[in-house]
């Protein structure tokens, strides 16, 4: 290949690339081609194979089948190394940081320049001033790597795809840790780089970021490539609804809603997750008894947070939460004492929180209730008990294979989920929070579960309902509140809106009227 | 003078006592500072002894004895490694395992071979490491406080006595100065960090875990070819555990970790010193709770009293890619 045509060849393509782990297809034939020198963003819902696709590019996974251009040339990337000798340095979601090392010590590593340290640390000290100069990474060299923000810790990670030359720089969900002005440093020195001729492809779910930083922008939705715009050319419900999907709408047969009394009232809630960051910002909605609310937003906004804290699990920042009009006591704000209160939660992952995989069916539908005079209630499990009250649930439910002494796992998802909501409902609860509720669910159980939830609502329960299904929302819900970045946007009626409307509203264009 | 030549006589046998758990504890570093956890270390100690005086005893020699315990160690850390870094096993049952293993075949075979309920023969001075007399040593000892010190502290020590003194900086300067350490200390800390910057998780916890067991060999063959001259069955008497004990004592660190290596022996040394020595008024001294000491010093250690002992992060735990 002659230099001209090299320099004419995009920095990356990749083409066909498929990749599944077990029974998830988490990249179907996927193609994308990045041009050399601009800022290209990739985004999608979490989970849509975003960084599966990055973790394949920078060789820490192996693709099932497909092929790697870099400049144009096919090449194998089946290690680290090799992709950073192709000069493709990565910084990711999790930084690949050593906190007890100092800032030298982690940029070093892979990278010492020889046996002893001694010579490969000047010369790395002089590269990092050179680096500091030319886009204004400043960062004690000598500084321990646990002690630095987050953002400077992102810092060295980008140092390290610098110090070994990268010339494409993939950032997997940058701003997901930092604050607003970390970003702000953040986007100032991406578009130093593309300056320079460095490639940059730029992984979110935020569609701000896209509009404010990249140059082009490709769709991924549920494993699959689904579009390419020029970022100028584009706009926010466009890339919305690439990323959400334009489905069949589920038509569910429900009558008018009749709101009761309050059952739940949220006023201010701050929420921060482990790292200190706000995920829920100031949130203020009623929830009334006989209504569906619908909770929409790109997964991602803080719903998971809300829902958590809601159901007892995560601590509130601030804020308060009311059930009928009254303050729980401060040794009830836990999963225990809320479910005590009468408010049940079907968690958005019954992967994760939801089921244990590996107890019989019998075990996992008893999880949070052990305690119930049912299972025996004392010291000792009534384990008779236990099976029959399974089977019971199996039957109204229609969880297939009927097995309460199957594994959990050995269940569908469907079933697995109809194994946590018969769990979560049949205790007659008066607050229902519903997260994902059919989240890998094939479609019979998805119908099944619909109608339970309008078939509680019906029965004067108040539900509170999380879902990235637009489709799902729009169906379901008798009031919708979007949020985004943690904020509720606007409140609409389903017979009100549309899905661009909703769009714009999970863009975080709130001033817009419906 | 007599404190003091008493003093002299408690170091001297403090210094020989902190010999094994010197190189044990080292060896657990390098292999704790890789992530892997050595709880075998008793057992690769009774190994590494076995093994040492009974090539001692047939070769007559005692760098063959040298040889012999320490490839036996290195085998078995290799046994250790394959099950915790290949085949993913829980560590700690690994090292257990091992010690089971350890304590009961050393008996077994050393009682087929020699039918002595497992002791070894006596093993002639010149297939032992002898003590080793410093220049001038002889002509020092003249000389008050300082002579006696030189002679009977510094002087007189076997070679591996020697050679585990010096381990302990070269471990540091190897591990801090070099670019095997660094990579060793992060891969202790964050595998996945390491296999980012393309370098091989597996091939650096390998390295360390022979480390371990070269140096875990060394502490055995000192056992039964320089301290004693013979093999016994559970000689080690859980010095193994005691060296571990040290480690997190130490932090993890080369350096305190000689230091308290050093400390815990001279606890074994007064303990044996003190065995039978009535305090007036108070009556016989309890030397179990002496030799209690490292124990109950460790453990107010990890209580949080001494400052906090964190371990390598990853230590213990297998290296699998995620998802």
């Amino acid at each position: 290949m002659t230099d001209e045509a090299r320099d004419q060849a995009p920095a990356i393509e990749l083409i066909g690339i498929d990749k599944r782990f077990g029974s998830v297809h988490a990249n179907n034939n996927v193609n994308l081609r990045v041009e050399r020198g601009i800022i290209h963003g990739i985004v999608g819902e979490n989970g849509a194979g975003k960084s599966t696709l990055m973790s394949i590019l920078y060789g820490f996974y192996e693709a099932d089948a497909g092929e790697i251009r870099v400049n144009g040339a096919p090449v194998r990337i089946s290690s680290s190394r090799e992709a950073i000798s192709h000069g493709i340095g990565m910084v990711h979601q999790h930084f690949m940081l050593v906190q007890t090392l100092t800032v030298l010590e982690n940029v070093m590593l892979g990278a010492e320049g020889g046996a002893l340290l001694a010579r490969g640390a000047d010369a790395l000290r002089a590269k990092l001033a050179e680096l500091e100069r030319e886009y204004g990474l400043e960062v004690d060299p000598d500084a321990i790597v646990g002690e630095l923000s987050v953002g400077l810790q992102q810092r060295v990670e980008i140092l390290k795809a610098l110090v070994r030359g990268a010339e494409i720089l993939v950032l997997d969900e940058p701003t997901a840790v930092l604050t607003p002005a970390e970003a702000d440093q953040l986007f100032e020195m991406l578009r130093l780089l593309k300056t320079q001729n460095k490639t940059v492809i730029f992984i979110t779910h935020k569609l701000r970021e896209i509009m404010r930083l990249t140059d082009r922008v490709s769709v991924m939705r549920r494993g699959e490539m689904v579009a390419t715009f020029e970022t100028a050319k584009t706009s926010p419900p466009e890339l919305a609804d690439a990323m959400v999907g334009r489905k069949v709408i589920l038509r569910i047969e429900k009558g008018a809603a009749h709101p009761g009394e309050i059952a739940l009232e949220a006023r201010n809630l701050v929420v921060r997750d482990d790292r200190g960051v706000t995920r829920v910002d100031d949130v203020s909605f009623t929830l009334r008894r006989g209504e569906i609310v619908g909770i929409a937003g790109v997964a991602g906004n803080g719903q998971s947070e809300l829902l958590e804290a809601l159901a007892g699990i995560r601590v509130l920042t601030s804020g308060e939460i009311l059930l009928n009009g009254e303050k729980p006591a401060v040794e009830l704000r836990n999963p225990k004492g809320m479910r005590a209160l009468s408010v049940s939660h079907v968690p958005e992952d019954r992967h994760r929180m939801g089921l244990v995989m590996p107890f019989q069916a019998c075990e996992s539908a008893m999880l949070g209730f052990q305690d119930d005079k049912v299972y025996g209630g004392g010291l000792l499990f009534n384990r008779a008990a236990i099976v029959a009250d399974q089977a019971r649930k199996m039957e109204a439910f229609d969880i297939r294979p009927r097995a309460p002494l199957l594994k959990t796992a050995n269940f569908s998802g469907g079933n697995q989920q109809k194994i946590v909501l018969a769990r979560e409902i049949e205790r007659n609860p008066h607050v229902i929070l519903v997260g994902q509720p059919t989240r890998g669910v094939d479609i019979g159980a998805i119908e099944f579960i619909h109608k339970r939830l309008v078939a509680l609502r019906d029965a004067g329960k108040a539900v509170l309902l999380v879902s990235v299904e637009l489709d799902e929302i729009m169906a379901l819900s008798d009031r919708i509140l979007v949020v985004c970045a943690g904020r509720i946007t606007g409140e609409r009626r389903p017979e009100d809106t549309n899905q661009q409307d909703l769009g714009l509203l999970m863009a975080g264009v709130s001033e817009h009227a419906a | 003078m007599e404190t003091f030549d008493a003093a002299i006589v408690i170091l001297g046998s403090g210094i020989r006592l902190a010999v094994p758990l010197i190189l044990a504890c080292l060896a657990g570093l390098w292999s704790e500072r890789s992530g892997i956890v050595d709880v075998g270390l008793e057992g690769k100690m009774l190994t590494g002894a076995f093994a040492g005086a009974a090539a001692a005893t047939l070769t007559g020699s005692a760098w063959m004895g040298l040889c012999a315990g320490v490839l036996s160690t290195v085998i078995i850390s290799l046994i250790h490694g394959y099950a915790s870094i290949d085949q993913r096993a829980n560590q700690i049952v690994s090292g257990v395992a091992i010690n089971m293993v350890a304590d009961g075949m050393t008996a077994v075979i050393g009682n087929a071979w020699w039918g002595q309920g497992g002791r070894t023969p006596q093993l002639d001075d010149s297939a032992m490491f002898n003590p080793i007399d410093l220049p001038f040593a002889q002509s020092f000892s003249g000389v008050p406080i300082l002579g006696s010190i030189y002679q009977h502290l510094i002087s007189g020590h076997d070679i591996l006595t020697y050679a585990a003194f010096a381990l302990a900086p070269i471990t540091y300067w190897v591990l801090y100065k070099t670019r095997f350490g660094l990579r060793l200390r992060a891969v202790g800390e964050n595998p996945a960090a390491v296999d980012t910057a393309g370098i091989s998780v597996r091939a650096l916890r390998y390295g360390a875990v022979v480390i371990c067991g070269v140096l875990v060999g060394l502490s055995g063959v000192y056992l039964s070819v320089a301290q004693a001259a013979y093999f016994q069955p559970h000689m080690s008497a859980g010095k193994g555990f005691i060296a571990l004990a040290a480690l997190v004592f130490a932090k993890w660190r080369p350096l305190p970790a000689l230091a308290t290596c050093l400390l815990f022996g001279f606890l074994d040394a007064l303990s044996i010193r003190l065995q039978g020595f009535v305090i007036p008024g108070l009556g016989e001294v309890p030397v179990q709770a002496i030799e209690a000491l490292p124990y109950v010093l460790t453990v107010i250690l990890l209580a949080g009293f001494i400052g906090k002992a964190i371990p390598p992060k990853a230590s213990g735990i297998p290296y699998v890619k995620e998802r």
